[in-house]
């Protein structure tokens, strides 16, 4: 199989903030939890490569470690959405027009009316701010993501033939849902899981920008860019490099969730050919 | 002086040769039959007439309309030739009108679009239009829209505005192929009046070799984008000269051998089934109006009998196969396998004893499961999977001829006929008594589903099968079963044994079934 | 079509009073005393419990929230903890920000998806369109708040075009009032025209492959005829959905945005709130942002059913 170049470019891009974030875990170039303050507000050099923040700390080092909240939150909220709304999807799909698919739908018409900045907001109403918050915002909005896609492609296979076999073959709902139904639905998952990642890693900033995501001292992209706000007249660049963090590992994703779609999903493997 | 000469027609797409040096008259007036089989190239030739072939498909030769190259002429002159000279009709009339606009409208806009009328008065004439197609006003204004319409009523608004501006050639690509016998002949005898009282020549693309016997003067038989045969069709028919020809009259026409072995003793009984549905509230309080599917049906069929049950589309036959199955609930009456109550819980013992082809061989497995696995799922209904279940499977196989490696690949790499088979194998796994085929032969092309129905002979006469044969087609219900139903609105309004209710139908419903179905000419050979 | 309205209306209400119950919920696990909180450690027991009486915190869990759903009925918000002035009146004030700002950049991003995502799928593989294709790419990774930032480095703080922030209110002229969210609405804005142009595109071109288009053709019209008169209505479908689902974004990035732009929009209001435990205030805030995405995904079933004859049947 030919791997569309979308796939391969995007790929790249994600694996390097995967990477980088996966390092900082062990080594950064410089420590971000200390300050130094004799070196503040430095601009790009070759011994700073992204400059250094109000505090003296190293902007490159703290992007390091930003990745690794901003991809640890987007895939645990993508983890919630999955793990709850597909079973919730397929259970929706296998009692077609029946009160648990009316109940579950209608939930999820409920939750999209909460944007997971609301969720967020209310969260933090509730238990304070936190970056386990902005996990819960994004994972609960992710819930009716999930349900609705896995039902839609579930429905349209319980009308195939093939379902009405297994039927036939005395097999129940369940079984039927786990053995046909979702093996033929991870690509629609698959797709959709990167789409997800990447509104999470945008979600996760926003929400860390106002103040309901992580906290001090976790280094988030988000919270650097709400810190850099006061200075940015005097050091764009606070902004500019967590800034091209986020719009370069969510474009990462975007090119490969549309290079996974060209060879996944069978709707447009069948145009082309 | 012909209508359209095509002459040396050869079209590619990128490089795969598609159409091969095709040449043919239309002649005004007449009716010019194209029949094959699916991928033959019929469909294309209408298109490539059109100027509407895909992107990169690339023509030579000519296709004269009066002084006009059709295949070379430039598109906007092309745009006048359509719609104007020649009308298009196509196969699947569900989806072939704009859903978010009334058929007033659509039809109207052929004659607004060549500027042959001003909006109000293109109004007044797709009114005469539609009353010309058979679409009264006082049922079907000129304000519905297309989804509360008929399949066949969509098709006679696809004609309307087909020949909205008299065209001199009307192409009908498969026009009634998605449509029931009765509609389909009502279909076709408006084609032919038109034909007859407008002096319009008629196209007429079709794998139904009955279809065109009946109405076309002409007729080309297409194999593989080649033209093997052509001529005045009773010529054509009569002498048979290309071998294809015959091959393909002989699969239309084909009648397994096979001779009745029915016993006296009853496997399925159904008695007084009622199957009804509540359809969705019309208030938000009160009760939810039902639609009765199946009403009052009750039938029997015996060891090793084949009994045919016929009907048109939304007749009940469907909903009554799944409450066989035990995969619904009866609202009241009772249905018997070997005795024993069937219904959705019933015992996996008993379901092993009743298996089931489905219609369409591309949505009948799995994609990602082997042949194996896929023929093995019905295991499932005993305790444990037999120890030798490869072994079984590979027999299950080889009985419907395939091989024993066959089980090793994925289902994609088989072709549909391929697939029916091991649909076939799938239902043989488990040794049932009763098959039931559910429009198994439906969906193939004649020649394969000749092939299938000598299978399904020769299974039934060698494992003693009983088959519960279901299909909207007469002539196959005909050719295999010896014992038939016919059913109407959920109703069953006629039975017995199938010659005598194909020669002698009791029922008007029957009749006017029989004499719908188009049939071939005699054979004189 | 007036069935249609009606049952969506029903569908309407009965999804507010869901949302109600949720949110109420939620701020009522909330633990600790609001009450005590505002008045401090040393307040005496009977001031407290005054303060609770005159904030309707007593009583049993029924009897306030459907005190709190009347009041809502009848315009009474309650009155906020710390501002000691009516709920109603504050969240009103905010909200001629915030929805006005929501409704300009869902202007704005419709009018410029629309013909970007029509040339992108008329010019299907040239340059054009993948040049599209690329730059919308971009857009959709770009988060609105730091476009935002980007712009005041640019317009305002560069080249001086715009103020950098602030909201002069409406009561000094339409204009100047419409020119100082100009800005946050081109923020929020292209990130989500970038998404519409695509979504555009893509439903035009899957109209295009539609029997009705074929039929169409076989009548005479030409290509972009038969894109104009049979394709458009069709394929604003899909993208009728995408729109109504980015209203709840453009609100919630509005809320975000006014941190960028110092606007004293509802989101300023609620995370104050949120600060100061004034739950009250949080409590309606949130009840209102909830009431206008559902309101709008009532307007959108409408539509839909203007577009689309086969909905209006249906209950």
């Amino acid at each position: 199989m030919k791997w569309p170049k979308t796939l391969i470019l995007g790929g790249l891009i994600f694996a390097t903030f995967l990477g980088a974030a996966l390092l900082s875990l062990v080594w950064t170039p410089y420590p971000v939890d200390t300050l130094a303050i004799a070196a503040k507000l430095k601009p790009p050099t070759s011994t700073f490569w992204f400059g250094t923040d109000h505090f003296g700390r190293d902007i490159f080092s703290m992007i390091m470690v930003g990745a690794r909240t901003s991809i640890a939150v987007a895939i645990v909220a993508v983890g919630i959405g999955i793990t709850l709304g597909v079973p919730l999807g397929l259970a929706a799909a296998a009692n077609r027009g029946g009160w648990l698919d009316e109940v579950i739908m209608r939930g999820n018409d409920l939750i999209f009316a909460f944007p997971s900045l609301v969720i967020a907001i209310l969260i933090t109403a509730v238990f304070g701010p936190s970056a386990l918050n902005a996990i819960i915002a994004i994972g609960i909005f992710n819930i009716p993501v999930f349900a609705r896609v896995s039902r839609g492609g579930a429905l349209s296979l319980w009308t195939l033939d093939y379902i009405l076999a297994a039927r036939v073959a005395g097999k129940g709902r369940l079984r039927i849902s786990t053995e046909h139904i979702l093996p033929n639905i991870a690509n629609l998952l698959i797709v959709q899981g990167t789409i997800q990642f990447s509104l999470g890693i945008i979600a996760e900033a926003a929400l860390s920008y106002v103040g309901l995501g992580a906290q001090p001292p976790t280094p988030s992209w988000g919270r650097m860019l709400a810190d850099s706000q006061t200075m940015i007249s005097f050091a764009p660049h606070l902004a500019l490099f967590p800034g091209f963090a986020i719009v370069l590992t969510v474009l990462g994703l975007n090119l490969m969730g549309d290079g996974l779609r060209d060879i996944l999903d069978p709707r447009i493997r069948r145009a082309r050919g | 002086m012909s209508l359209i000469s095509v002459s040396h027609l050869s079209m590619a797409i990128h490089s795969l040769a598609i159409l091969k040096d095709l040449t043919f008259a239309i002649e005004p007036g007449k009716v010019f039959g194209v029949v094959g089989e699916s991928g033959s190239g019929k469909s294309m030739t209408a298109l490539a007439l059109m100027g509407l072939l895909p992107g990169g498909a690339r023509t030579s030769g000519s296709a004269m309309l009066g002084d006009t190259d059709l295949l070379s002429a430039p598109e906007d002159r092309m745009c006048r030739i359509r719609g104007n000279q020649i009308g298009m009709i196509f196969q699947e009339p569900m989806t072939a009108l704009n859903p978010v606009q009334t058929i007033g409208r659509q039809v109207a806009e052929t004659l607004v679009i060549h500027g042959a009328a001003n909006r109000a008065e293109a109004m007044t004439l797709a009114r005469e239009k539609l009353d010309r197609v058979g679409l009264p006003a006082d049922r079907f204004p000129l304000d519905k829209y297309p989804h509360e319409l008929s399949g066949g009523q969509r098709q006679r608004v696809c004609i309307a505005l087909a020949i909205a501006l008299r065209p001199k050639l009307l192409i009908a690509d498969e026009p009634t192929t998605a449509l029931d016998v009765t509609t389909q002949a009502q279909i076709l005898d408006l084609l032919k009046s038109l034909v007859a009282e407008d002096g319009m020549a008629l196209m007429l693309i079709t794998h139904d070799l009955a279809v065109v016997s009946d109405i076309a003067d002409q007729v080309a038989v297409m194999k593989s984008g080649e033209i093997v045969e052509q001529g005045n069709t009773d010529e054509v028919f009569r002498a048979m000269r290309h071998p294809y020809t015959r091959a393909l009259f002989a699969a239309s026409a084909h009648i397994p051998d096979r001779q009745a072995r029915a016993r006296d003793e009853p496997i399925l009984e159904v008695q007084n089934a009622v199957r009804r549905y509540a359809l969705p509230r019309r208030r938000l309080l009160g009760p939810a109006p039902t639609f009765t599917a199946v009403n009052d049906v009750s039938f029997t069929l015996h060891m090793g009998e084949n009994l045919g049950l016929v009907g048109e589309s939304g007749c009940g036959k469907s909903t009554l196969t799944r409450a066989i199955l035990g995969l619904e609930p009866l609202q009241s009456g009772q249905i018997r396998l070997f005795g024993e109550p069937v219904a959705p819980g019933m015992a996996n013992a008993l379901r092993s004893g009743v298996q089931v082809v489905f219609q369409d061989p591309y949505g009948s497995f799995n994609p990602r499961w082997k042949v194996a696995q896929l023929v093995a799922e019905p295991f499932y209904l005993m305790q444990a999977r037999p120890a030798d279940w490869r072994d079984r499977v590979a027999e299950a196989l080889v009985s419907v001829g395939m091989t024993a490696p066959d089980m090793d690949k994925y289902i994609h790499e088989f072709s549909g006929g391929q697939r029916q088979r091991i649909a076939i194998a799938r239902a043989l796994i488990l040794r049932p008594d009763l098959i039931v085929l559910d429009e198994a032969v439906s969906a193939l092309d004649v020649s394969i589903r000749a092939q299938i129905l000598d299978l399904l002979a020769d299974l039934s006469h060698r494992l003693n099968l009983s088959y519960l044969f279901i299909s909207h087609d007469l002539s196959v219900v005909r050719a295999i079963t010896d014992r038939v139903l016919v059913m109407q609105a959920g109703e069953i309004v006629e039975s017995g044994r199938t010659e005598e209710v194909f020669t002698n139908p009791a029922h008007p419903y029957t009749r006017a079934l029989i004499d719908a179905t188009p049939k071939l000419p005699d054979r004189r050979v | 079509m007036l069935r249609f309205a009606a049952s969506r209306l029903i569908s309407l209400s009965l999804s507010l009073l869901a949302a109600s119950v949720v949110i109420f919920a939620v701020i009522e696990v909330i633990p600790g005393d609001p009450a005590a909180f505002m008045l401090g450690l040393n307040a005496q027991e009977d001031t407290v419990a005054a303060l609770r009486e005159q904030l309707g915190l007593e009583g049993s869990v029924i009897n306030r929230y459907f005190g709190w759903v009347g009041g809502m009925l009848t315009g009474d918000f309650g009155t906020s903890y710390t501002y000691r002035v009516p709920v109603a009146d504050l969240i009103l004030a905010r909200m001629w920000i915030s929805l006005p700002l929501a409704l300009y950049a869902l202007i704005l991003s419709t009018l410029i998806a629309f013909p970007v995502g029509l040339i992108a799928a008329a010019r299907r593989g040239r340059p054009a369109d993948m040049g599209i294709m690329g730059v919308t790419q971009l857009g959709i990774a770009v988060p609105n708040f730091w476009f935002a930032m980007i712009l005041v480095v640019i317009f305002a703080i560069k080249l001086r075009w715009f103020s950098a922030g602030g909201f002069p209110g409406w009561d000094n002229g339409f204009w100047l009032g419409l020119k100082s969210l100009t800005l946050p609405a081109i923020a929020l804005a292209l990130p989500q025209a970038s998404i519409l142009a695509r979504v555009m595109r893509s439903s035009v071109l899957d109209t295009l492959d539609q029997d009705y288009i074929r039929t169409a053709r076989a009548k005479g019209l030409n290509r972009s005829q038969a894109i104009w008169r049979h394709g458009l209505r069709n394929a604003m479908i899909p993208v009728l959905t995408i729109i109504g689902m980015q209203f709840s974004f453009l609100l919630a990035g509005a809320i975000i945005i006014e941190n960028v732009f110092f606007l004293p929009g509802l989101g300023r209001l609620i995370f104050q709130g949120i600060t100061q435990r004034d739950l009250i205030v949080v409590e309606s805030g949130v009840m209102l942002l909830v009431f206008a995405v559902i309101t709008v995904t009532f307007l959108v079933d409408l539509a839909y059913a203007a577009v689309d004859p086969r909905l209006r049947r249906r209950g």
